[in-house]
């Protein structure tokens, strides 16, 4: 499958119907979820702070799961060469720094009613801050280096680095004792949530992963369309 | 459905609001740059068949 998906021109052909269906099945998730995060009760403890948490933790999901992505992607274009792999990495870059900057931002602001304070040099938002910055790294080192294949190769081994991380956000709340709460989705004997509020966070979960469906496929068929145009222009000065 | 925040006003439609203003952020950035891109190749490739 992966072989079959390394051409561009194949993988434009199989992907472009799928895109005005991602939108749309983006688009009715994003609905029903925002109904349910307002439709939910509040918190007895947080009030109405809890439906910060249907944004918040969909999008610090999304920030790791997009890291691993670009990893992914990274190791097989780095060890295989597969042609795809740094065009995706690149292409979800851009998405993946937005959700994470997005977890920084509304914990933040859930921490200040809640906490009195919106930041803590705490282990879990310490290293979310660094993987922010590993992503912001990884654009600005494709965007400096000009040639495509030292670029590639590059960032490739910086985003390989950076899964050093990944493990660390998700465990620095069961390692160090810190402000941040503990997990409580993923725990033995299942979530300690209430189901009123974890239908709103499931929903909200998948729209993010819908938005990031279709993000991907746009911003990889515009990168696809950037590397032809350079190939055509390069072809036609060559000659 | 209650959209009264109460107190706590500010936070939340902050949160929701910084949350759509950086994802429509990047729908409409990532989708003007894809029909630029195909705009300008579609010209050279119409330029090269001309030739």
């Amino acid at each position: 499958m992966i072989n079959f998906l390394a051409n561009p021109e194949r993988f434009t052909r199989v992907t472009r119907p799928l895109r005005p269906w991602l939108a749309g099945v983006t688009a009715l998730l994003f609905v029903w979820g925002l109904y349910l995060c307002f439709a939910s009760p509040e918190d007895y403890q947080q009030g109405d702070t809890v439906r910060i948490m249907y944004v918040h933790v969909p999008a610090a999901w999304m920030g790791l799961t997009v890291y691993a992505a670009m990893g992914i992607a990274s190791f097989f274009g780095l060890i295989f060469r597969h042609a795809l792999a740094d065009v995706a990495a690149k292409a979800m870059a851009p998405i993946g720094a937005v959700f994470t900057g997005l977890a920084l931002l509304t914990g933040a602001l859930w921490g200040m009613p809640m906490w009195g304070t919106p930041w803590q040099w705490d282990g879990r938002m310490t290293s979310e801050l660094i993987l922010f910055l590993f992503y912001i790294g990884y654009i600005a080192l494709h965007a400096s280096i000009e040639d495509e294949v030292r670029a590639a190769k590059s960032t490739a081994i910086l985003a390989l680095v950076g899964l050093v991380n990944l493990p660390i956000v998700h465990f620095s709340v069961q390692w160090w004792n810190s402000l941040h709460q503990g997990d409580s989705i993923f725990v033995k004997g299942g979530p300690t949530v209430a189901p009123d509020m974890l239908w709103p966070l499931f929903v909200m979960v998948a729209a993010y992963h819908a938005l990031f469906a279709w993000l991907f496929l746009v911003r990889l068929d515009s990168e696809i369309l950037a590397r032809k145009y350079r190939a055509l222009r390069a072809r036609l000065s060559f000659n | 459905m209650d959209l009264n925040m109460g107190k706590y006003v500010v936070f939340v439609w902050g949160c929701y609001g910084a949350t759509a203003l950086a994802l429509g952020a990047l729908i409409i950035v990532s989708l003007r740059a894809q029909a630029k891109r195909r705009k300008v190749l579609e010209a050279l490739q119409a330029a090269v068949e001309t030739k």
